[in-house]
Formats: C-alpha cells, structure tokens, sequence
C-alpha cells in the first residue's frame, strides 16, 4: 500500500473512532444530565447548561481528531 | 428520517451502475457551481470511489476536451477546499463576465473577484530578503464586514437609549447583561468582573456575528482561519497573565510558576508550566476553529455527494441532511461564543484568586469549591460513623 492509501485509510478509521468517543462521552453526559434533572426537576435549568458546556468541551476534543483526520484526507 | 435514509440508499444503489454522468447542468440551489464534477475519491465517498477511480481513468482524456467548453472541472476535494480556506477570491452574485468569456456580462450568481488583481503588488512589502504580503484575503474581508456589521448593530440601538429600553437596544442589552452576570460575575466574581466585562463581551459578540456570517451564501466563516482563532486566544492569553500578575504581582506570578515544589525541581518544573500556560489559549484556537470548519465540510460533502454520485436523485436525501446539519450549525455558532467566552472568564477569574495553599494550578480552582462541598457534607454525616 503506498503512503497515500493509508493515510486515506487511518484518516477513516480515525474519524470513526473518534465520533464513537465523543458518541460515548456525550452519551454518558445526556444519560446524567437526564437522571440529574428527573431526580429534581427544579435543577432542571442548571444541569441544562452545565451539559450543554460539557458536551462543548467534549466536542472539542473530538474535533481536535478531526482536524488531524482531515489533515491526513486531503494529504498534507 | 429513515424514509430519508432510504431514499438516500435507493439513491446509492441505482447510481452505482450508471456511467459518470457528464456534467449536465443539474438544478441546485446552493453555491456549488454547477460545472464541478467529482473524480476524487475522497474517503467518505467509500462504495463510490472505486467507480471514481475507473472513470476518472477513462475520462482524463475527455477532461483537456472539456476545458475547452465554458465549464470548469474541478475536483470535490479541490472545491471543498476552497470554499473553507482563505484565498484572494471572493465570491458573489452579480452583473460580470465568465471565466473563459469576460464580455459576455450578464446577471450571475458566481461573480468572482481576485483580490490580487484588484491590489496587483501595491501591498506586496518587501524588508530585505522577507516579502510581507499585505494584500487582503476573504477572510480578512469577512472580518471587516463583521465588524462593520457589529459596530453598526451597537451603535444604532444605542442612539434610541431610554429608561425602558425597546427593540433592537432591548436584545442587545438582554444578551450584554447575559455576558456579565452569568459570565463574567459567576467566574470572576463580583468585585472584578466590572474591569473585564468590555473584553468579553467583545470576544462574545465579535465570534457570534463572524460566526453566524460565515453560514451566509457567499459569505466565509473568518472563525474558520486558525490565525484568526489563535489571536483571539493571544488576547485571552494576554489579559488572564495581566490579571494575574495585577492581583498577585509579579512575585507572585513567577512564585505560581514554580507550582509550590523545592526548589531543587524547580528546572523540571518551570519549563512544564510554562508549557502549560500555553496549553489552554492553544485549546481554545483549535476548539474555535474545528467546530467552525468541521460544519461547513459536512454540509459541503453532503451536497458534493450528489455531484460524487452524479445523480440528480440523492438531493432528495442528501439536502435535508444537510439542512439539519445547517440548523446544527447555527446551534454551534452561539454554543462556540458561548464556550469562548466562558472559558476566557474561568481562566481570568482563576488567575486573580489569591491561592493561599493549595497547589495554584488552574484544574485545581474547580477542585476547590467541589472539596468545600465535600467538607460540608461530612460535617453532617460526622455523627453515625464511630458506632
């Protein structure tokens, strides 16, 4: 394979793996918020932004990947 | 939404067996020319590209044929490309010629102008053996109309000021008085969040409207340009390490650096901190300009996959896709000034806490209140534990 294929293949399988991480961490963030605020609704309004900066953050990271995923795509 | 998938996979099944389609002027509303036509085998075009590759053999003697005509034939990488990065092109609708036919003027959609032939070398500086070129590129021009935009938003409302404010002024003041209670005042406290409120409502108001421009047809996202990201960060860089040396002086400050270790690790320790303090502005570049350019590329992909796929067909599944991906864009513009501004005011009003001993790095001033919280609760359950 030469140098091009692969980076054409690990820019997919990083941009896979990367939204399965970023699929999992937001999803364990949702899961949380969700329990947080059926346990008390009152503290709905709060936990809504606190997840809402979480998953930003979170997002963040992933794209950080990303980034390199497509650095690697269009072969610089 | 799996009616829309289907439709898409239909798409993708009968397209698969039909030749490259030549470039027929297919109808879009979008901003895609429709001369461009998709050779590349770009990633997430899998089942396809195997297709593209074959036919791009076969069609690379067609191509030097095809220039000759008034169509372009680019490549989707190329376009994609060039739609998200900067350049001395700047695009929209009007009264101008085509490409190959400059005195054929009529009313156009992709009217382009070369801001390098407009400038020509007039900016061009030369300092010896560097060449500093200062001509103006499309981001650069989008950040002006940005700021044109924003400073004409402010200083209209703010002409009609009243007691009771009204319109445009109410909005206005309605997201200001957002920025400095919930932002700046809950992280910085509320002594000293009056000094850096005008900073970050800038840096709030400044990313949302570049942001939102940038999903305007015709326009750019300037967020998208990592410089522009990166000295939005310098100027956070810079005012949370003159926040800090202000309220701890510049003792303190370097006191800070060394992270409260003997001094016999103080040559392992300074070089990592000073490694850390870049960390956190450098986040910030890269979290700004990802989330701004990872948006435009999916909707941008979405839309190519019709001209990778060369059907008409796989628009019924491809634009509202990408039309919920343009909503999730909007979201993110706000989320992203937001993010930006929240986080300056965290690193800020981390700097001027007066550490009194614990360690003084920035992660720690979160662990702090969580540990008087953990204090707290063992006050109240002290009693039941020595049964």
């Amino acid at each position: 394979m030469t140098s091009t294929a692969l980076a054409f293949l690990s820019a997919g399988f990083g941009a896979g793996l990367a939204v399965l991480g970023a699929g999992l961490g937001i999803g364990r963030l949702a899961a949380a918020a969700l329990e947080g605020s059926a346990r008390q609704p009152t503290a709905a309004g709060d936990i809504r932004t606190s997840m809402i900066i979480s998953a930003a953050l979170i997002e963040g990271v992933t794209l950080f990947a990303i980034v390199v995923c497509v650095l690697l795509a269009i072969k610089v | 939404m799996t009616s829309l998938l289907a439709t898409l996979a239909l798409a993708l099944a009968t397209t698969q067996h039909a030749p490259e389609a030549t470039p027929a002027p297919a109808p879009s509303a979008q901003s895609e020319a429709q001369e461009h036509r998709a050779t590349a085998p770009a990633p997430e075009h899998g089942a396809a590209a195997h297709e593209g590759a074959h036919a791009g053999q076969a069609e690379s003697g067609m191509e030097k044929f095809e220039e000759e005509t008034e169509q372009r034939e680019e490549k989707l990488s190329d376009v994609l490309l060039e739609h998200v990065s900067d350049g001395y092109v700047l695009e929209y609708p009007g009264i101008c010629g085509t490409h190959h036919h400059p005195e054929r003027k009529a009313l156009r959609w992709d009217c382009e102008t070369d801001l390098k032939h407009v400038f020509g070398d007039s900016l061009v500086f030369h300092a010896g053996s560097t060449t500093i070129d200062m001509t103006p590129t499309k981001h650069l021009v989008m950040l002006w109309l940005g700021s044109a935009v924003l400073l004409l938003a402010f200083f209209v409302s703010v002409r009609r000021r009243a007691l009771v404010p009204k319109g445009l002024y109410n909005f206005l003041e309605l997201l200001v008085q957002f920025v400095r209670d919930e932002i700046a005042v809950k992280n910085i406290g509320k002594e000293d969040a009056d000094r850096f409120v005008p900073y970050l409502c800038t840096a709030f108001f400044f990313i949302l409207f570049v942001n939102l421009f940038g999903l305007i047809p015709w326009a750019a996202t300037a967020t998208g340009n990592i410089a522009v990201t990166a000295a939005l960060a310098l100027f956070t860089f810079f005012i949370t390490q003159y926040a800090q040396i202000k309220a701890q002086g510049f003792g303190g400050y370097l006191k800070h650096l060394t992270g409260g270790v003997a001094p016999w690790l103080w040559p392992i320790m300074i070089p990592v901190e000073i490694l850390g303090l870049f960390t956190k502005p450098f986040a910030l570049t890269i979290r700004l300009f990802a989330n701004m350019v990872a948006g435009h590329i999916v909707i941008l992909s979405l839309l190519g996959l019709i001209f990778a796929l060369g059907s008409p067909l796989v628009a019924v599944g491809s634009v509202p896709m990408a039309l919920a991906i343009f909503a999730l864009e909007l979201f993110v513009a706000f989320v992203q000034a937001y993010i930006f501004t929240m986080l300056s005011s965290l690193f800020i009003g981390a700097g001027l806490v007066h550490h009194g001993d614990d360690h003084g790095h920035d992660e720690h001033a979160h662990a702090a209140p969580a540990a008087e919280g953990g204090h707290g609760s063992h006050a109240a359950g002290k009693v039941p534990s020595h049964g």
